[in-house]
Order: structure tokens, then C-alpha cells, then sequence
């Protein structure tokens, strides 16, 4: 084992796994955080606790990441190149580690220009770093566990264990290099990969047949990234403006005619978009499993953790699997 | 070459009002081609404070001139005495002019910016700029086609692009071309795709602006120009 998580013991026993999704609040109250962890345990392996995603501040990524641990959920910390350079990543990594955390996701992170794409104030003027890019900090926490040194060359008396995760936008463009891009990820160290969330599954055989050609599969853990849908106006949203999703006709059709089912009644529209986006989510997991190379899901129920149980028990994911200590 | 732009008139008004001699001093390199800061810009902006001057009934001397370029002491000598005259110099130069005037007054006449100075770019088209390197001081263009990751990359990515890519575009704006689209898209022209391959290791970024203050010391142009000086004080005696 490299880290003893319990995320790289699932993928080690060779069943499929399941990473959720657990974003920090906007607030220096831990009990949103609190709250989460307790809807979300049970229902996957590890959650990611995302790190200021959308360029806006929140309890930091770590700091949550504890909370949740506490709570008896295993966190998958994220890291952005965006706001530290790398005597704070590794700094910060000696901290999280020294903590109990065992699981990183490195990522480069929204830029400070996306302020939550206009939702919210965020801070646009504020200077990023990218001292290091994704695939470099991928390098340095490897170094940082297997040689025990940190990027400079100094020795680290006790090394941080991290089970080190990056994440992989399948279908962004330019599309014929991101194979090549997954592949610089896993060269530099990558344990497990996190994708995008995928609506089109048969663009994603496509480029997973590719990531295969390369041997990809056979060096990392490939999680699909499944983001569940809430509404016909959220897939279309994802579809015209996310970068590297796109969402087929016939799924956008289904959650409009589920709208439509409800005629004028606004909480029947609202209930009937849900059931239909939980069927929907159920469908791509389903598929996603069936591609060679895949070893799990990674669910974003995004401000919607009640979903998780409901979709991994529908999915015949549930109960998760658990290892002696 | 350095591209600049002028300062919003309000405030440069309020950096000069307080003065009462005061030079507009143009360079007429590179901010005279992006119509910030050369010879013509400076005129156009001394005629503009004096006519705020009189119309907020404030009592100021303001003139303008122009040298070739800010950034060598020759070009300052024949205007010296001139500028010794005044109590302001608003300089429409770049930072690099701004800094090397100030130095050189030392302290004797403030001087002030008259523009920002905003990228080392190029001119694709009259009147359009394009910011095109970041001056880092470890150049790595034979690895990326020609197009700059630091400065053209809004996350000065190294290693390709990241998830922010839409339709060629970076995240931060559809106006802005993901640099490194171009770049894939480039080296797949040129052949070369296999370059992208290979992990590139952190950089050392103290060449650039993160190791302090930079020079260059050509030892041997010093050294000729040194005995240059002494061989005409030998003649001389």
C-alpha cells in the first residue's frame, strides 16, 4: 500500500469504487461540513473536499477535510496550483498528512477570473501562483512519498503517504491530445484519475479506447466523472457552457419531457426532473462500469448529497465494502 | 517591443495639478508605436492639461518634448539643461524610461508615469497588441511550437492544456485563444507532437521576475569599452 487509504484499498481489491463529491461552505461554520459527512458516509469510499472551486472562498480544503474525517468519512483533499506555490503545497501536504489525511487530488484550479462564473463577487483581481502545474505537483508529492525528499532535495524525516489523484477532462479540446495529456499525468505519478463529468458515454469509449492503447489503464485508477443532472435547465447549461461537456439531445429530451409531466405544478416539475436525473445518473454509472479500464465512479451530487444513497443502492453499488484496520 | 497605454486623463491630472512647470516627455520607440507615448501623444497631452490648467483656473507652465528612446543616457544629454528647468517630468515612456529618468535626476525633479505599461507584445494588426512573451529568462519556445505557456497560458501551464479549454478558448474569457490549443495545434503541424510528450519538471523561476532584480553584464564589451576610455586619456596627455 502506498498511502493505506481506504480509496486505494477498494481499487486494490479490485472492486469498483465510488468517490463523492463534498463542498466546503462559504462560512467558518463547521457544521455544514459536519452535516455532509454524515449524508455522504456509507455511500461511497472517499469524498472529495473540493479546494475554493470556482475561484471563491471557503473553508480550505484541508481544514474540512479533517472535519469530515472526524466524522468517519475518508476525504480525498484537492490541491490547485492556483493559490500556493510549492514551499506552501508542501508545507501544507506535511500539515495534511501529519493530520490523518491520506488521499490528494491534484488540480490546477479555476482560474480567479471565474469568480463562480459571475454568481458571485470571487476575487477577480486577485494574483494566482501556477508555480507548479498540475502534472509537476503530481511529481512532488510522488518524490515527497516514495524517496522522501521534498522537490528541493531536502530529506523529510517522516514522509507524507498520499494516495496522489489528478483529474482528466477526456473530451476537452484539443480531444487527440488529452489521452497524451492523461498519460503525462499518470508518467508523473498519478495513483488514480478523477474525470470530467461524462454525459456523451460513447465519446468517452472513445477516448478511453485510446487511454487503453497507450496502457493507461493498466498504470492508474480511471474513475468516470458522472455529475447528476437536477434539471432539463442545468443539462443544458452544462452542455453550452462547460468546458469539455457536452450533453447529447436525447438526454436534455428526457429531463424536458419529465418538466413537462408536471403541467403548471412548480414542486411536481422540481420532483419529477430529480427522479429523473437520479434514473439518468443510474444509467451512465451503469455504462461507465461496463467500459474496459474503468475502476469506478467518481458521483457529484453538487449541493445535493441526500442523492448519493439512493443513486450507488440503485446502481447495485451499495453497501461499500469495508477492511479490517 | 513594450507595449504601453496612456493613463486615464483624470488621473493624470490629478498626479500634475499640484505642479507648476511642468515637461511632457515623449519616447518615440516603442510606446510611439502603440500611440501612448511618443513625441505626438506627448503634445496631445500637454495641450490637454493646459486646457484643464485654464479651465480649473490653475496657474501652470507646461511644455513637451521628445528623445528617441528612455532607456540609454545618450539620447538624454542634448535636453538636460531643459529639463532641469522644470518642476515635474511627466514621462509617457515606458516603466523602463520612467525608472532610468528618475534615476538619473536623482532625486533633483520628480518624475511621474504618464502611461501604463502593460506587456512586451506584438502588432498583429494597426492599432491591435498582443501580449507574446513574459521575459521569464529561461526560454522554452523550441519546446512549444513558438507560442509562450507562461504568458499566452492564463495559468502558465507547462505541461498542456487543463480543463478550462471551450471551443479553443481559455476560461477566463472567449476572447482569449487557449494557448495551449495553439500549441498542440502548431506542433502537429510542424511534426514535432512528440515533444509535448515528455514531463517538464518544475521550473527554476528565478530567472524571471521571482530572483530579484535582474541584469546582464557582457564582460567583454565593458572591458573593450573600458580600455577604450583609457586609450583616449592616454592620447590626451
Amino acid at each position: 500500500m502506498k498511502s493505506g487509504s481506504n480509496l486505494e484499498k477498494v481499487i486494490a481489491s479490485g472492486k469498483m469504487a465510488v468517490t463523492a463529491e463534498l463542498g466546503p461552505p462559504m462560512s467558518a461554520d463547521p457544521h455544514e461540513v459536519i452535516k455532509k459527512a454524515g449524508i455522504l458516509k456509507g455511500s461511497c469510499d472517499a469524498a472529495n473536499i473540493t479546494d475554493c472551486q470556482t475561484a471563491v472562498v471557503r473553508i480550505s480544503s484541508i481544514a474540512a477535510a479533517v472535519i469530515a474525517l472526524r466524522e468517519g468519512l475518508e476525504p480525498v483533499m484537492q490541491m490547485t496550483c492556483r493559490d500556493r506555490n510549492r514551499i506552501a503545497m508542501q508545507a501544507d501536504l506535511l500539515g495534511a498528512a501529519a493530520l490523518g489525511l491520506k488521499n490528494c487530488l491534484c488540480i490546477a484550479g479555476d482560474h480567479q477570473k471565474f469568480s463562480a462564473a459571475g454568481k458571485l463577487k470571487g476575487h477577480p483581481g486577485a494574483k494566482n501562483v501556477y508555480d507548479v502545474d498540475t502534472c509537476q505537483l503530481v511529481g512532488i508529492m510522488k518524490k515527497m512519498r516514495d524517496e522522501g525528499l521534498q522537490q528541493g532535495g531536502d530529506k523529510l524525516e517522516v514522509a507524507p503517504k498520499f494516495f496522489v489523484g489528478a483529474s482528466w477532462t477526456p473530451m476537452g479540446d484539443p480531444m487527440d491530445f488529452r489521452p497524451y495529456n492523461l498519460k503525462k499525468k499518470v508518467d508523473a505519478g498519478a495513483d488514480f484519475i478523477q474525470t470530467q463529468g461524462i454525459y456523451d458515454m460513447d465519446l468517452f469509449k472513445s477516448q478511453m479506447e485510446k487511454a487503453r492503447n497507450l496502457g493507461l489503464h493498466e498504470r492508474t485508477a480511471i474513475l468516470a466523472g458522472i455529475i447528476v443532472p437536477k434539471s432539463a435547465m442545468m443539462l443544458k447549461y452544462m452542455d453550452s457552457s462547460v468546458a469539455g461537456v457536452t450533453v447529447p439531445k436525447p438526454l436534455i429530451d428526457r429531463m424536458n419531457k419529465a418538466k413537462e409531466a408536471a403541467g403548471d405544478d412548480k414542486k411536481k416539475m422540481r420532483e419529477l426532473q430529480e427522479q429523473e436525473g437520479i434514473k439518468i445518473t443510474v444509467e451512465l454509472i451503469q455504462q461507465a462500469l461496463e467500459i474496459p479500464g474503468i475502476k469506478g465512479v467518481h458521483i457529484q451530487a453538487i449541493e445535493w448529497e441526500t442523492a448519493m444513497e439512493p443513486i450507488v443502492k440503485a446502481a447495485g453499488l451499495y453497501p461499500r465494502p469495508t477492511f479490517d484496520a | 517591443m513594450i507595449v504601453g497605454q496612456q493613463k486615464p486623463f483624470d488621473e493624470i491630472w490629478s498626479m500634475v495639478r499640484d505642479f507648476k512647470k511642468v515637461l511632457v516627455y515623449g519616447c518615440n520607440t516603442c510606446v510611439a508605436i502603440c500611440h501612448a507615448g511618443g513625441g505626438k501623444e506627448a503634445e496631445i497631452i500637454a495641450s490637454m492639461l493646459r486646457m484643464k490648467a485654464a479651465q480649473e483656473g490653475v496657474d501652470m507652465q507646461v511644455d513637451n518634448a521628445a528623445i528617441e528612446r528612455h532607456c540609454e543616457p545618450e539620447f538624454f544629454e542634448p535636453l538636460d539643461e531643459k529639463v532641469s528647468t522644470y518642476d515635474l517630468v511627466l514621462s509617457t515612456a515606458c516603466g523602463v524610461g520612467v525608472n532610468f529618468l528618475a534615476d538619473r535626476l536623482a532625486g533633483a525633479i520628480p518624475v511621474y508615469p504618464g502611461i501604463n505599461t502593460s506587456f512586451y507584445g506584438g502588432v498583429p494588426e494597426a492599432g491591435f497588441f498582443v501580449e507574446l512573451c513574459g521575459g521569464c529568462g529561461n526560454c522554452i519556445l523550441h519546446l512549444t511550437g513558438g507560442i509562450c505557456p507562461i504568458v499566452r497560458c492564463s495559468k502558465s501551464l507547462m505541461n498542456g492544456p487543463c480543463g478550462g479549454t471551450n471551443n479553443g478558448k481559455c476560461e477566463v474569457s472567449d476572447q482569449t485563444d487557449c494557448a495551449w490549443y495553439l500549441i498542440v495545434e502548431r506542433m502537429k503541424k510542424l511534426g514535432t507532437l512528440e515533444k509535448l510528450l515528455e514531463v517538464q519538471p518544475p521550473r527554476d523561476w528565478s530567472t524571471g521576475t521571482h530572483g530579484g532584480p535582474r541584469r546582464v553584464s557582457l564582460e567583454h564589451i565593458r572591458a573593450y569599452e573600458e580600455q577604450e576610455e583609457k586609450n583616449a586619456a592616454t592620447e590626451g596627455k
